[in-house]
């Protein structure tokens, strides 16, 4: 367990450092930086104009769809891990299992391919 | 273990905190954010139980995946954030009712353990040492083989998720105009050019 644990203790030190120059980052400002705040300064600048309206407006889904499925291989290659790892022990019978496994989400990537959702119009 | 401890008591202190604030934020994208922070603390919670594999993985998926597509959501949907915020109170009761049963699930775990403490023997699988296996060793052991039908089942509802996402999602525009390559290439002058008797005057 200790073992496991200092193992970690660089990633600890580096998200200490890490949190120190950007506090320092964020602080120093408020303490050094000439301040002259105007209103004008904050408003969004558009090109010279008023705004138009504001910057949440629909967007295609097809990015939500690009996302999603992202996430499901992601999830899948995940898997892949410990299987990897173990696989020495598990011998034929995980091999199998993973094997159908990979099967069965290759049927979704050929139903995707087939359906043209990984085209872009 | 006094360095174990301190480590616990921050993460843990830090995740309820910005767990808080994912609520407690006005700005939408800010919850989002605290909710990032709020899985770094969970992983470091996984690793301190010695759960490395459960850790990056909560990293890798939640924190690269998930709250991205989330930050993604709600940066770019057409909602009326103030409208939402102030109907938010309506689903109060149903968050109270999903907090009181994760609360008595816990009181369950927790009182089991405390009654019997030789409850925590009779595991069908323990994890073994950390010395002697790794924990992601560990886990693969289990389950590809002892927890098959489980992870069968797994890629089964990835791949519901896969065809509901393009079922519900894709949508085939029509008349658009695309290059194809192949056809451009193809073209001869004796499919492209055609000859016309015009007469004089007349026009096509």
């Amino acid at each position: 367990m200790t073992g496991l644990l200092s193992s970690y203790v660089p990633i600890a030190i580096f998200i200490g450092i890490s949190l120190v120059i950007g506090l320092a980052l964020l602080i120093a400002p408020f303490a050094v930086a000439y301040k002259a705040p105007d209103s004008e300064k904050l408003s969004a600048y558009e090109c010279g104009f008023n705004a138009f309206d504001d910057a949440r407006m629909k967007f295609d889904i097809r990015f939500y769809l690009v996302s999603i499925l992202f996430i499901i291989f992601d999830l899948e290659v995940a898997f892949l891990f410990p299987w990897a790892v173990s696989f020495s022990a598990i011998g034929w019978f995980g091999f199998w299992s993973m094997m159908v496994f990979l099967g069965v989400l290759t049927i979704g990537f050929i139903y995707e391919w087939k359906k043209g959702a990984l085209e872009w119009e | 273990m006094g360095l174990q401890a301190l480590f616990f008591y921050l993460f843990a202190f830090v995740a309820i905190a910005s767990a808080f604030m994912v609520i407690w934020a006005r700005n939408p994208v800010h919850s989002v954010l605290f909710l990032i922070l709020t899985f770094f603390n969970a992983a470091g919670l996984f690793l301190l139980t010695g759960a490395e594999f459960l850790a990056m993985i909560l990293l890798v998926v939640y924190v690269g995946a998930v709250a991205v597509l989330f930050l993604f959501v709600v940066m770019m949907l057409d909602i009326d954030f103030t409208k939402l915020r102030s109907t938010a109170l309506e689903y109060a009761p149903v968050g109270a009712l999903i907090g009181l049963i994760l609360a008595a699930e816990l009181i369950v775990v927790i009182g089991g353990s405390v009654i019997s403490p030789e409850i925590g023997k009779s595991i069908a699988n323990p994890i073994p040492d950390l010395a002697t296996r790794t924990n992601t060793a560990a886990l693969g052991d289990q389950l590809y083989t002892t927890y098959v039908y489980f992870f069968q089942i797994a890629g089964l509802v990835l791949l519901v998720a896969m065809i509901g996402a393009i079922v519900l999602t894709l949508r085939h525009r029509t008349n658009i105009k695309r290059q194809d390559i192949a056809t451009q290439v193809a073209r001869t002058p004796e499919t492209a050019v055609e000859v016309v008797k015009v007469k004089p005057g007349q026009g096509l």
